[in-house]
């Protein structure tokens, strides 16, 4: 059985990654944006393990593990400020908060 | 089979290891503690700790954590920068918090573990360290941004900041990604070494340029930029003052170290020693175009943040020893400076407010002729007059590209410093040739301070954060020299 | 030997200039008032000791250079500050220092109703002025005396304009005096007046500076004894073009035709300046350089016959100008630019020694008599017009009768002095041209008739204007004392040359000779030879008689039949507007000059800086905040512009890197 080729799982990766990307620059809901760049994150942690079995080399899963780490603080304290904002102004449209400008 | 336990040299790491632990002692005395501002100044000592173990460990590199981290003089310097910001921002917000009713525990915990983030990135050698740094950072300043938790604007600041930083270090995440599957390591040193050997591959170099995008929206690099303004804007004032220099330095300190171990000595350096020039000439450009027309001081200061940013840039484009040293030093100028402005702007916001306009100046000379005064150095300095800090800062960093051949850089960055003397002498000319402006109440139930100007608050630790700034920016500018010298004696370990 | 410190008569003043001018204000009038005539004082003696160690010197060797300094050594170009002390320079250091300081008390009493501020002001420019002066007399070379005449421009320029808020606005505060608004002689406004002063001296010390210019291309050095040493060895042409351009710079110093119009409006200033400097020392400057450069001069007989011609010209033509005059300073102003002519015509007929005579004299008794106009000014609240003035005889007697004695010395009444320097003057003048000596003799006679027309409209006859008249009274002594030393000086003066004939030496003449010594024919000796003394004694008599003839007609005009000069005014109608006009030379000025310089001025000003160069800068200003403005709408706040570029921005940049 062959194996996967080392390019496919990079430019699923890639593709994935500019999904997320377009997710951020496309939708105005807080929350789907969030999970955008968590989209994002996933994309470049696929990367990383599949660049890991490649080079057979463990620094990218250990890397993948940080990034979940950080991942989870992330959101965290995304929703915390989602929240927050919630309580002000009753809406999850980035369009709405948007008082800061010039 | 035994197994090996690593030795980790965590003395190498001490100064952000005391900053962690003295914010871990701030959470702890939080749930005893019913008077805030006691924590404030127990992190004030944190810092003070931190700093003086800083001076004593000597510019002696010690790699630690398997060459993951180093502690050299560069680390060092960027650690006597940054505790230098906290320590100001956390006199600053003493009294700040409390006038606007925000005292918590949480906020100098939170600052401390943003200032161990950047002190981390400073030292850090392995994209990896690089990468926790720059979150342990980021998270930090995301949720400061909105600690003003009653005001829109606040927590928009923190949601702008938020979700355009995590987009960011996406982009970040994949640089690392690309270039580590480029040369097979995520040690700076040894992409370093894989890059001098003659290898080249084009995924390194899209990793190379996903990487600088990052670090580019952390030192707000047009066109990466456009957070800074709105969030400098929404941000309680403490906070602008502590990630204006903070964040914008622990971005340049890893960047430098990231172009300059890792992609310093091979085939791409003078790709992006151009890279960072355009960056330059666009960043400052913009910053200063942008800051001209402002009213609001903070807003303003946003702009020129970029500006300065931009200024920093020049150095870097050098890609020279003395570029490095030029940066170095412009940050450090730029702590005293940058943080002294916000510390008078933190002064005159009144209550309930969160940013104060060009009018809450007009007349301070009569009214505060020694925070006029403060204002005027920092402004003046900002603007790079000699023989204030801020002036060298600017010679250092455009000399340094004067011999690197970019003297064409080094003629658009004069032409931007005195373009940027039209803002920031706009403020002085409020202070000082403006009568004060009537009180107009612009929130319900403040009549009662109607037809009065502007309360100014200066209480003793701001009023410290204003005089220690105010007196460095003018004693660094008069003797350059002790510091010039320090920072040749700060290499890249 | 003093002379070797012959800087300390410059150094003593230029104390008292720094003290003044920096603490002065603070010390108060009282240590001002001693400080800056007391600097001069001992300038003064410095000028004497050296004199003295001078004639103790043999006289081929009475020059001593003193190098203070090298102050410019570029390339061969080399310019020591050093300076020179021969009878020539220390003469004029004596004769600017004791006059200088006899007016320097007067001004303690003149300025006394002035602001301390003013006060000190004005002392520290009088010291700066003395300082300046020195500078240029002393001065060893054609740099150094350049710097000198140009700082003395300055002082000239500064003191002129010193009330410069005057006439501003004519309605507007004047000046304080005893408390009481002082209104301003409508015709003399300062600040215009230190203006024109020093435009038009410019047009003279620009010749001056070619000049300069052209020694040093010529000769490779401005010292002027390698000058004069290698003088006889270069083309006369070259010779003839240096002295006619420093000649320029001298008409215009010493206020010749045609560039005299600006000392008849320096009167503006206050009345010791005009005495000091516009009377007795700087406008002396040019005849001092033509005396100092005779080597280049007598090599250059054609420019030493424009000299002449220029001297007497002019001689002749502010004598006629100042027949009707009815401005008392004024009258004084063009009979200096009148005796200056003489003097002119003097150092033009290669009378050096009788030049610098004359200049001594004109600064005892033209010093005297604008210190009396001064104190009759003083009296009357600086009322000048004499047509309000007369009988003040009886009031102000000290005044009076120096000013008597000034105007005899002016008029040239015999045995005064002024009668014996004329009268050398025009002795050489016969001796060269008799058609100069009968034009010298004609402006003699005018000058006896303007300066006792003057004298009996203002102190005889009786009072025109009662409230100014009662309100006169003599001066303090501070101003008198200063009066009569120069009227003994005016009236004995002419002790320093009496001529041969009477047998006693030319006491100047012979002090002068050793630096006149060059000159084959000329000092001590030159006045035995030339004329008989049949002729001479002729000409003496003569000349006396041309005096008193003058001085009867103003009597007959203006004391013995005060109605003539009206109807001779009416009768000579043209002749009278010509002159009262002042020959029209100012409007002609004014058209040729002034107007088209201000429409050119006004048209740089409001066409090219007004309009282009402030319009692309301040457009390109606006265009910038304009521009940041425009940016600043790019920041939406919304996030998903943001991001946007963010992504753009990253594209960008990896694409460079992948494409580069």
């Amino acid at each position: 059985m062959t194996a996967v080729p080392t390019s496919w799982f990079l430019l699923l990766s890639a593709i994935l990654f500019v999904i997320g990307a377009g997710g951020v620059l496309l939708r105005r809901n807080v929350l789907i944006m969030l999970m955008s760049v968590e989209m994002m994150m996933n994309a470049v942690n696929l990367t990383f393990i599949a660049l890991s079995r490649h080079l057979s080399s463990l620094t990218g899963q250990i890397f993948v593990f940080m990034v979940m780490a950080v991942a989870a603080v992330e959101v965290a304290v995304g929703l915390a400020i989602l929240i927050e904002l919630n309580r002000l102004r009753a809406t999850t449209d980035v369009d709405d908060v948007s008082s800061l400008k010039g | 089979m035994p197994i090996e336990i690593p030795t980790l040299n965590f003395i190498a790491l001490a100064p952000p290891l005391i900053v962690i632990g003295t914010a871990l002692l701030v959470l702890l005395f939080d749930l005893a503690v019913t008077d805030k501002r006691v924590l404030g100044y127990l992190g004030l000592v944190g810092v003070v700790i931190a700093a003086g173990v800083s001076i004593a460990m000597g510019p002696r590199p010690a790699t630690t954590f398997q060459a993951m981290a180093i502690s050299d003089g560069y680390a060092l310097f960027f650690n006597l920068v940054f505790l230098a910001t906290a320590g100001l921002s956390i006199l600053i917000a003493i009294d700040y918090l409390e006038r606007h009713d925000l005292q918590r525990g949480e906020y100098y915990a939170l600052l401390l573990f943003s200032a161990s983030g950047m002190m981390l990135m400073a030292a850090a050698t392995d994209l990896i360290v690089v990468f926790l740094g720059l979150e342990i950072m980021s998270v930090a300043l995301y949720i400061l941004a909105g600690f003003n938790w009653r005001q829109l604007a606040s927590a928009e600041a923190a949601m702008k900041y938020f979700i355009l930083g995590a987009f960011a270090s996406a982009f970040f995440l994949y640089g690392a990604a690309l270039t580590y599957g480029a040369t097979g390591t995520t040690n700076l040193n040894q992409i370093g070494l894989w890059l001098s050997g003659g290898n080249s591959d084009p995924m390194a170099l899209v990793g190379l340029g996903l990487l600088l995008a990052g670090f580019a929206f952390k030192v707000a690099a047009v066109p990466f930029q456009w957070w800074t303004p709105d969030v400098y804007q929404g941000a309680p004032t403490s906070v602008t003052a502590f990630m204006s220099v903070g964040a914008k330095g622990a971005g340049f300190a890893a960047l430098i170290r990231v172009l300059r171990s890792g992609f310093g000595d091979s085939a791409y350096s003078a790709d992006w020693a151009l890279a960072a020039a355009v960056l330059a000439v666009l960043t400052m450009t913009f910053g200063n175009l942008a800051a001209l027309p402002q009213k609001d001081v903070k807003r303003m200061l946003g702009y020129s943040s970029i500006a300065h940013a931009g200024y920093i840039l020049v150095g870097v484009a050098a890609a020279s020893e003395s570029g490095v040293r030029g940066v170095l030093f412009y940050l450090l100028a730029y702590a005293f400076m940058n943080v002294g402005a916000f510390a008078v702007a933190s002064a005159l916001e009144r209550r309930g407010e969160f940013s104060t306009t060009q009018r809450d100046y007009a007349g301070l000379s009569q009214r505060e002729p020694l925070l006029a005064v403060a204002m005027t150095v920092f402004m003046l300095s900002l603007t790079g007059m000699p023989p204030l800090v801020g002036f060298w800062g600017k010679l250092f960093v455009f000399r340094a590209a004067v011999e690197a051949g970019m003297s064409w850089l080094a003629i658009v960055g004069v032409i931007n410093s005195a373009v940027s003397a039209f803002y920031y002498l706009g403020v002085v000319v409020q202070m000082y040739m403006r009568a004060p402006a009537e009180y107009s109440p612009r929130l319900v139930g403040e009549e009662s301070d109607a037809k009065k100007p502007a309360a100014v608050n200066l209480e003793v630790a701001i009023g410290t954060a204003v005089l220690l700034a105010m007196l460095l920016t003018v004693v660094l500018g008069l003797w350059p020299g002790p510091v010039a010298s320090l920072v040749t004696m700060m290499p890249l370990g | 030997m003093i002379i070797q410190s012959i800087w300390l008569a410059i150094a003593f003043p230029l104390a008292g200039l720094l003290f003044n001018g920096l603490l002065g204000r603070r010390l108060g009038r009282g240590v001002v008032g001693i400080v800056g005539p007391g600097t001069v004082a001992l300038a003064f003696v410095v000028g004497l000791f050296a004199g003295l160690d001078l004639l103790a010197l043999p006289a081929q060797d009475r020059a001593i250079v003193v190098t203070l300094w090298n102050w410019i050594s570029v390339g061969s170009f080399r310019a020591g500050m050093s300076l020179l002390a021969d009878p020539l320079s220390v003469l004029m250091v004596l004769v600017v220092t004791g006059v200088g300081f006899l007016i320097h008390v007067y001004s303690i009493g003149y300025m006394e109703h002035e602001e301390d501020r003013l006060y000190a002001r004005f002392f520290t420019f009088l010291n700066l002025f003395i300082v300046s002066m020195l500078i240029l007399v002393l001065a060893d070379n054609y740099l150094l005396m350049y710097v000198g005449w140009e700082l003395v421009g300055v002082c000239s320029y500064l003191l002129i304009g010193f009330w410069f808020r005057r006439g501003d606005d004519p309605q507007d505060p004047v000046r304080l005096k005893d408390g009481e608004l002082v209104p301003v002689p409508a015709n003399l406004n300062p600040a215009d007046s230190g203006k024109k002063a020093f435009i038009v001296n410019r047009v003279g010390d620009f010749g001056f500076a070619l000049g300069v210019f052209l020694i040093w291309t010529t000769f490779g050095t401005l010292n002027f004894a390698d000058v004069f040493g290698a003088a006889p060895e270069i083309a006369s042409g070259t010779v003839t073009v240096i002295t006619l351009l420093l000649f320029v710079g001298a008409v215009g110093k010493s206020a010749q035709l045609p560039l005299y119009v600006w000392l008849p409006d320096a009167m503006a200033g206050p009345t010791p300046v005009s005495a000091l400097i516009h009377a007795a020392t700087m406008v002396t400057a040019g005849v001092y350089m033509v005396a100092r450069s005779h080597a280049l001069y007598a090599l250059a007989p054609t420019t030493s016959l424009v000299v002449a011609l220029v001297g007497v010209i002019t001689a002749l033509y502010a004598a006629t100008i100042a027949l009707v005059q009815t401005d008392l300073k004024r009258v004084l102003a063009y009979s200096t630019i009148s005796q200056l002519g003489y003097m002119f015509l003097a150092v033009g007929v290669g009378a050096y020694a009788s030049g610098m005579f004359h200049l001594t004299t004109h600064a005892f008794f033209k010093a005297l008599l604008f210190l009396a106009a001064g104190s009759v000014m003083h009296a009357l609240g600086d009322v000048i017009d004499i047509r309000r003035m007369g009988g003040l005889r009886q009031k102000m007697p000290r005044t009076y009768w120096t000013f008597v004695i000034g105007a005899l010395a002016l008029a040239g009444f015999p045995l005064t002095s002024g009668f014996f320097s004329k009268d050398e003057i025009l002795a050489k003048a016969f001796e060269f041209s008799p058609i100069l000596w009968a034009l010298g003799l004609l402006t003699a006679l005018l000058t006896g008739f303007y300066t006792f027309r003057a004298l009996f409209v203002a102190f005889w006859g009786s009072a025109r204007d009662q409230e100014l008249f009662d309100h006169a009274h003599e001066s303090p002594g501070v101003m008198t004392w200063p009066l009569i030393l120069l009227a003994g000086l005016a009236l004995f003066g002419g002790i320093l040359g009496l001529p041969q004939i009477l047998g006693v030496d030319h006491a100047l003449a012979g002090w002068l000779h050793p630096a006149f010594a060059d000159l084959e024919g000329e000092g001590a000796e030159a006045i035995h030879h030339g004329l008989s003394a049949g002729l001479e004694w002729g000409l003496l008599g003569l000349s006396s008689v041309i005096a008193l003839l003058g001085i009867g007609l103003a009597y007959w005009f203006y004391v013995a039949n005060p109605g003539w000069p009206a109807d001779l005014a009416v009768r000579f109608k043209s002749v009278f507007k010509l002159l009262v006009n002042k020959y029209y030379v100012d409007d002609l000025y004014d058209l040729l000059f002034v107007d088209p310089g201000k429409a050119l001025a006004r048209f740089c000003a409001q066409g090219i800086d007004n309009a282009a160069i402030d319009g692309i800068i301040d457009g390109g200003a606006r265009l910038i905040v304009q521009g940041g403005a425009w940016l600043g709408r790019l920041q939406t706040g919304f996030i998903r512009h943001y991001a946007l570029a963010m992504f753009l921005g990253v594209i960008v940049v990896v694409a460079y890197f992948f494409l580069r």
